[in-house]
Order: C-alpha cells, then structure tokens, then sequence
C-alpha cells in the first residue's frame, strides 16, 4: 500500500531522522473525491479574490433587465392585452437570470486555457489523480460560482414583479444549477482543445450571444419564421428558459383570463414539429447534453502527446 | 579549448562503454531504467534512440544545449509525453502503461512555473496534498518542513504573485517534495534566474540530497552546475554522446590545460616544440599548451625551458572542453550564442580561476 517503504539511512543519521514520514495511498474512490474536492475549492477561492468579475459579469444582464427591459416594454406592451398590468421586465427576467449564469459559466471554463497558459495545468495533469476528478472538479466549480451569480441576480426579482415565493425561488435555483452545470461542461469542452486565452475568448464570445438570442430570451417562441424556429429548438439554453418562464408565469398573481392570455400568447410550450416537449424531458436533454459534453472534456484530457 | 578531434572520438567510446558496464553492475538499485527511446514530432525526430540508467540516490544530470532532447526525455518520464518507441521504467514502472504508480513516484519542477500565482504558498501546497492523497495528518507537519528547507515557511500565507523568481522556484521544489517522491525531476532548475539566486538554489539541492532519500534527475544547459551531478548524460541532436561522472569525462579528454607567462613568449613557444614535441599558442595573453598530467610536467618544464618562466598555470578539463569535445562545438555556440553567458565561462576560464 506505501509507496514508501523503509529506507536506509543514507547521509548521516541525524539527518534523516527529522523527516516526516509521508506514504502515498493507493488510487481509490476517497483519493479521487478528495482531488475533485480541491479542484472545486480552488475554483470557489479565486473566485472569492476576484471581485472585479463577480461585479463585472452581473453588468451585462443588468442592462438587459433594465434598460433594454424598460425600455422595449413601451414598444411591446402596443401588442399586448391589459397591457397596464404586465411589465415586459417580468417576460425577459426569466431570460435575463439565464444570462447571468451563461456568462459565468463558460468564463470559468476558460480558467482551464489561462491554467495551461500559465503553466498550472501542468501541476494537476502530473498528479496522479484520473483526469474523470480533474473535469469534474472544475465542472463543479464553474457550476457553483455560475449558479451563485444567477442567485444574486434572483434577489432582483422584485424589480420585474416576480414574487419571492419559496418553491419559485427553489425552482429556478435548481433549473440555474442545471444550466449552469451544462454550460460549465460546455466551456470545458472548448477549453480542452483550444490552447489560448485569446482563442477561447473569441470563441466563447461568438457563441455566447447566438446562444442568448436564440433560446426565446427575448421574444415567445410562437409564430416563427421556420428558420428560426429551428434554430431556437437546437440552442439547448432554449430548454431551461421556456420552463424557469413556465415556472415564473406560475407564481404570477393575475387574473385567470389575463393567466390564459399570458400564458398561451407569451409562454407557448416548445414544440418538436407541434408536439409539445414535456418539462421533464426539456430538463433531460440538458443534462444529458451537459454530461455527454463533460465526458467529451474527460476523454479530451486523457489523451497526451 | 583545443582539443584534438582524436581526443574525442577515444571518449566517446569511453562514455560508451561506461553506460554498458552500469548496467551490469548488480549491486546497486535502479531507479529510472531508459532503452531504446525515441519520440518523433510529426518529421521531426527529438530524441532519437537513448539508453541510459539511474541508481537509487545519483543526482543525474542531463547535458545539452536547447532543442538538444532534454524536455522531451523529462516529459516522457513524467508521464506528460508517449514515446514513440522504446521504454522508460521509473521505479519499475512502465510511464507508458502504468502512468498513475509513475506519478505517485515522482515530484517534479519544471522551467516555467507551474505555481497559482493568485494563490498563497500554503494554498499552493494543500491543493498539491490532496492532489496526491498525502495523508491529512501528515499535511502540516510535512509542509512546514519542506518550507522550511527552502526557507519559506514564514511567507506561506503570502500570495505567490509577490514572490521573486527564485522565491518561486523554491517554492516550486518544495512543493515537489511534498509527497515524498523517490525520484526529483528538475528541467533547468535554475534557468532564467541571477547568479546568486542560482547557487542558492543549489545549496538547497545539495542540502536535499543529505535530508532526504532521493534521486534527482535534472536537465541542464549550464556547465558549471553539471558538475553538482554524481554523472552527467551529454546529449545532442537527440543521442546521448556520453554518459559518466564528471570527472571521468573530464578525464576522458586527457589533456591538462598549461598556460605559462614567459620572458619571451616566441622563443618558449619555439622550444616548447623543439624540445617537447608541444604545440604550444598564444591564448589569453599566455603560452598554452596541452599535456596529459600538468602537475608531473610542470617541474620538468621549469628544469629544462632555458627561457625564464614567470607564472605558470595548470587547469584540469572543464565540462565546456568536454562538451566541446564530444559534440565538436560549444554549448554556448550550440545554442547560437549567449553574451552574458560568453563572458562568464571565458571569467572562469582564466588562469588561477576557480577550478
């Protein structure tokens, strides 16, 4: 079991004695766990000493909530019912909190490039830890430090009418882990192929924004051009908005017949060629692309030159 | 450094014949067990065939300019490269097909640092810790040894970010004794650093070998710090060229330096010929000659040179002679020249100098 059995003792006696004895167990489940372990913890610690970017991500779906929020909410209420009663803010928010997790999410992935840049990668690619645990880890990293992003921004629900109701908050705290976790699985994927900073930075940004636009963030789902009902049916962030909007338009305090207007006009259900997807199998499809994209990421990093 | 090309070529069949009779030696333990290596990049080949042995314990170092297959060789024992042919055998560990026992077995620092600058020392320690599984319980105690040993332990909680380089690197060999590795990799440990940093960090190897139980394998391009190794690979273009202990290889060469000032220069270069059979040349301001044991030579000269001798010099080989005379140039001339690296060797090359 000990790496380490006993040594004769070499240079002068004296010396040797003050060692402290360390042995190195064997590869086993508690030793992987424990690697995951770090690997997240480090994730959750140089989050913690940088602010500025905890700051700096919440700026971007803030301006969407805010201004694109108030002010396109002149322009839509033209075509809505009652309009007096129904902010716009409270349809994009559900999409709004989807953004604040993307960004997040993929950045953090990209830690995996700026390590390899740096050199650190190295450190943990030498250690003798499956690389399965080092994916994961960072996995969960991105995850927690993304979902925690989408929870400060889930305290200004308040701004767009949306009520802190304990199983709505829950709700869409489990739906922004699941994003968060798919997108994290995402961005390491990305990150295991591309080798610099600057490359992942394009990338990432050039996906980012299609990604947001296409999942109905902005506008129902319903009467689409063919085109880009397609598109928005292939954007898994399209899978996560439609049930946390679901789950939103829910705990709504409107009156029935304002509920079924809402709900039919602005909350259609997504539809695989007319048929109605199911929420549970919305949410399926995104994990399982989230850990079809982590074991991706696992095989990438197993390989060496 | 003027060695004659015969001079060189009879080493080299030293160096070989040396390595084979390693091998053989059954009384001792061997650690890293290297045949038949090579490892192609696409066309280019970067270690083209090696051999080689080390014992529990050596400090073994590899010699050779950049580009020469240092890395590569040091990538593939770690585990961080496939080889294309061959094997490498660590501890009695395949680093092709056994790669985690491998890792367990090793601690590694590398050129670049491979620290997270934006964590602290200890940070930086604990994450290592639990990467190899180091007991909890041994975590502390060992940490503050090995930061100790490097003389860190009152800066663990400082941000990596604010260390010096050679802080860095200290750090960085710390870290690599965490787990208590049997065998040390160091890739030019000290490169990039300033002089006196440099011979800090070797006191710190050399205070290592004494403490701890271990072997080292390191990769070098400097002369002088090849000489801390118990034996030294001269490796070029992807073969090894010679493989024995310093002073062997020095050996090897044969031919002591002498360099002696006269009253008349011409004359005694004339008569270093005539009566010798020397070819003695003007280098450095003085009249240098080779010759195979200088000490013995130096009172036949003074009794038999009819021109007067001011000052006499003896120099054994250095490594750069060596290296020159095994690879047919200069390491400095291999790596296409460095200025300041130049004008360090020709300091230590002058007469009365260090060695």
């Amino acid at each position: 079991m000990a790496t380490q059995t006993t040594r004769p003792a070499v240079a002068e006696e004296g010396a040797v004695v003050d060692r402290i004895r360390v042995s190195v167990p064997d590869r086993g489940l508690r030793h992987d766990l424990r690697a995951v372990s770090i690997v997240w913890r480090r994730e959750l610690i140089r989050f913690r000493t940088d602010r500025l970017r905890a700051i700096t991500s919440l700026v971007q779906p803030f301006l969407f909530l805010f201004i694109l929020g108030t002010g396109l909410s002149t322009l839509a209420s033209h075509g809505l019912p009652h309009s007096a009663s129904f902010d716009f803010k409270t349809f994009i928010y559900p999409g709004v909190l989807a953004m604040s997790v993307l960004f997040t999410a993929i950045f953090s992935a990209g830690s995996i490039v700026w390590d390899r840049e740096f050199g650190f990668l190295r450190e943990i690619l030498v250690a003798p830890v499956s690389r399965a645990a080092i994916v994961v880890g960072k996995c969960l990293g991105g995850t927690t430090i993304a979902t925690y992003q989408g929870v400060i921004f889930l305290a200004l629900a308040w701004f767009a009418h949306v009520p802190y109701t304990p199983v709505l908050i829950f709700g869409l705290i489990g739906m922004l882990l699941l994003l968060a976790f798919t997108l994290t699985a995402f961005g390491v994927m990305m990150a295991a192929r591309i080798r610099q900073f600057q490359a992942f930075m394009a990338v990432t940004q050039m996906l980012v924004l299609p990604l947001f636009f296409l999942s109905g963030a902005l506008y129902p789902l319903n009467g689409l051009p063919a085109w880009l009902a397609v598109l928005t049916r292939l954007d898994p962030l399209t899978y996560v908005v439609g049930p946390m909007r679901h789950l939103v338009f829910s705990h709504l305090s409107l009156s029935p017949a304002l509920a079924h207007v809402i709900n039919s006009r602005l909350a259609p259900s997504i539809t695989w060629a007319g048929w109605p997807v199911p929420t549970w199998l919305s949410l399926g499809i995104v994990a399982v692309m989230g850990l079809g994209m982590m074991s991706v990421a696992i095989a990438e990093f197993s390989k060496t030159d | 450094m003027t060695q004659s090309e015969a001079a060189g070529q009879a080493g080299a069949q030293a160096g070989a014949g040396t390595s084979s009779a390693l091998l053989a030696d059954r009384g001792r333990q061997t650690v890293i067990a290297v045949s038949g290596l090579v490892k192609r990049y696409g066309e280019v080949e970067a270690v083209r065939g090696i051999d080689f042995t080390v014992e529990r314990g050596e400090t073994f170092g590899f010699l050779g300019p950049n580009g020469a297959g240092k890395s590569t060789t040091i990538k593939i024992l770690c585990t961080l490269a496939t080889a294309t042919a061959g094997t490498a055998m660590v501890n009695g560990h395949d680093t092709a097909t056994d790669r985690d026992e491998v890792r367990r077995n090793i601690g590694l620092v590398f050129q670049d640092t491979t620290l997270d600058t934006y964590l602290t020392a200890e940070q930086n320690l604990r994450f290592h810790a639990d990467l190899y599984g180091v007991p909890r319980a041994a975590v502390q105690p060992r940490m503050r040894q090995v930061l100790d040993m490097v003389g860190l332990w009152d800066r663990k909680d400082s941000l990596v970010s604010t260390f010096s380089g050679g802080m860095q690197r200290r750090l960085e060999i710390a870290r690599g004794l965490l787990h208590a590795p049997h065998v040390l990799f160091l890739d030019e440990p000290t490169v990039g650093l300033d002089p006196q940093t440099r011979s800090s960090i070797w006191a710190y190897i050399n205070d290592l070998k004494q403490r701890e139980d271990i072997t080292i394998f390191l990769t070098t391009h400097y002369m002088d710090e090849a000489e801390h190794c118990d034996r030294i690979a001269i490796i070029d273009h992807g073969k090894i060229v010679a493989i024995d202990t310093p002073e062997e290889l020095k050996a090897s060469i044969g031919k002591d330096r002498v360099q002696i000032h006269t009253a008349d220069d011409p004359a005694a270069i004339a008569e270093l010929g005539r009566a010798f059979g020397l070819s003695a040349a003007m280098h450095e301001g003085a009249v240098t000659f080779a010759v195979n044991s200088g000490e013995q030579f130096v009172p036949r000269l003074f009794g038999e040179l009819s021109v007067p001798i001011r000052a006499v010099s003896v120099s054994r080989p250095s490594l750069d002679d060596v290296f020159m005379s095994y690879t047919g140039t200069t390491i400095r001339d291999a790596e296409g020249g460095a200025g300041n690296e130049f004008m360090r060797n020709m300091a230590r090359m002058r007469p009365g100098g260090r060695r």
